[in-house]
């Protein structure tokens, strides 16, 4: 995995050469994360891709001194998650589209023996409030730093950790309750 | 049974999971690193096109994907990426300039290219199908009448041929010369706008440079319109524009002749 300075580091020297590095090094967890918070494949796949093309024509019109500053991981899930809101909010002014209620199954890359343990954790995500959803995704699913989640969502750092512990607690519970 | 947090961590860094193999190719493809393709059936066989959000970048009448990926990044630096056709418009657009041999509405990628070389390629698209002019005339036409070699090597590096025409510019002695994908390929897409190639390298090989009408006392270069039109016995060769002014001809405003020779 390329580290994230290094990489804004080379998109400021060359933004073109640079890129393709960042939509390798990014693009599983960008979908991961989309995929989790949409609930549907084909909803992900179209935030993850908006999202990179969104980025990439941002860069483009930085300086680079403003590129090699940006915490690259934050801003990118930034787009992501603004991205993702959006179509939640669009989705939920027709109420006959069922892809936010309905579970379809899970993505075909995971393994067969987890599907049941994946779609049990999904639902158990979407009992939760969508901010504490955002901040378990983004800090297990994405697996962002914990600051970089509070840069993510623009919520203080000390919120995020508490978030974080209550959130999992109440997950523990749900998904204790379920296999009981 | 109760899962412990560390167990629910666990539970959430299960939903990772990897992005579709398609996506990749169609964010660089969006963004225009990286060049979608496909095949057209073209004047002088199958061609290559490459393409993306901004238009047509690279076409080449090429035997195999392997060939045109070679040409693709020499020309536009990029890679190929997916195959893809055309955006409907832009489909239309490409066959209406494969039929008409005029660039019409087709949107091309030219960026990455000069300033000098879209002049060049701008000029040379203004050539009519069928008409062939040496590249000192492409030269002086954009004003830059020293430049003939660098015109030479803006349309031998042209990323775009058959629809910006770099065949229909030759030598300055007026005969047909080379092409970036090989001399018979010029020499069958000037045929198949109705020029004879070899009439056109007999006329040079003479020394032949214009051809006047002694009823209208104009010249031109030989497969301009207007010369075609000259009948037998009104035609009247000049080996140099000095030679056909000092016959009292002038040059026709259509081809508009280079005096250079």
């Amino acid at each position: 995995m390329t580290d994230a300075a290094g990489l804004a580091g080379a998109l400021a020297r060359d933004l073109d050469a640079a890129f393709p590095e960042l939509v390798t090094t990014y693009q599983d967890r960008m979908y991961a994360t989309a995929l989790r918070l949409t609930r549907a494949p084909s909803d992900a796949e179209d935030v993850t891709q908006e999202a990179l093309v969104r980025a990439y024509r941002a860069l483009g019109g930085y300086a680079p001194d403003r590129i090699r500053s940006l915490q690259l991981r934050a801003w990118l899930w930034t787009i992501l998650v603004n991205l993702v809101r959006n179509r939640a909010r669009t989705r939920s002014r027709r109420p006959h589209d069922t892809a936010l209620g309905g579970v379809e199954p899970a993505a075909g890359a995971d393994p067969a023996g987890d599907a049941v343990a994946v779609v049990a954790v999904t639902n158990a995500l979407g009992a939760l409030r969508p901010v504490e959803r955002e901040v378990l995704v983004l800090r297990y699913v994405a697996d962002l730093p914990l600051d970089e989640v509070s840069d993510t969502l623009g919520i203080p750092l000390g919120t995020v950790k508490s978030h974080v512990h209550r959130s999992l607690a109440r997950l523990r519970t749900i998904l204790g309750e379920e296999t009981r | 049974m109760s899962q412990d947090l560390e167990t629910t961590e666990g539970a959430l860094r299960g939903l990772r999971t990897e992005a579709p193999p398609s996506l990749a190719g169609r964010v660089l493809t969006e963004t225009g690193l990286v060049d979608a393709w496909t095949t057209v059936r073209g004047p002088g066989g199958d061609l290559f096109i490459a393409h993306n959000p901004e238009g047509v970048s690279c076409v080449a009448p090429v035997g195999s994907l392997g060939e045109f990926a070679d040409v693709h990044a020499s020309r536009t630096g990029r890679r190929l990426g997916v195959e893809q056709e055309l955006a409907a418009r832009q489909a239309t657009a490409l066959r209406r300039v494969l039929a008409t041999g005029r660039p019409g509405s087709l949107r091309i990628d030219l960026r990455g290219l000069t300033g000098f070389q879209r002049a060049v390629l701008a000029k040379t698209a203004e050539i009519p199908p069928g008409e062939l002019r040496p590249y000192a005339w492409v030269a002086r036409e954009i004003g830059n009448a020293g430049a003939v070699r660098a015109v030479g090597s803006a349309l031998n590096r042209n990323p775009v041929p058959v629809v910006l025409p770099c065949h229909r510019v030759g030598r300055s002695d007026g005969s047909v010369g080379d092409y970036a994908f090989g001399r018979h390929m010029k020499r069958d897409l000037l045929r198949a706008e109705g020029t004879d190639p070899d009439t056109v390298d007999e006329l040079a090989r003479r020394g032949i440079r214009f051809i006047g009408s002694d009823t209208t006392l104009v010249y031109c270069h030989p497969t301009c319109r207007h010369a075609r039109r000259i009948t037998a016995a009104h035609r009247v060769e000049f080996r140099s524009a000095p030679a056909a002014a000092a016959a009292g001809y002038r040059s026709c405003k259509t081809c508009r002749p280079v005096a250079a020779a």
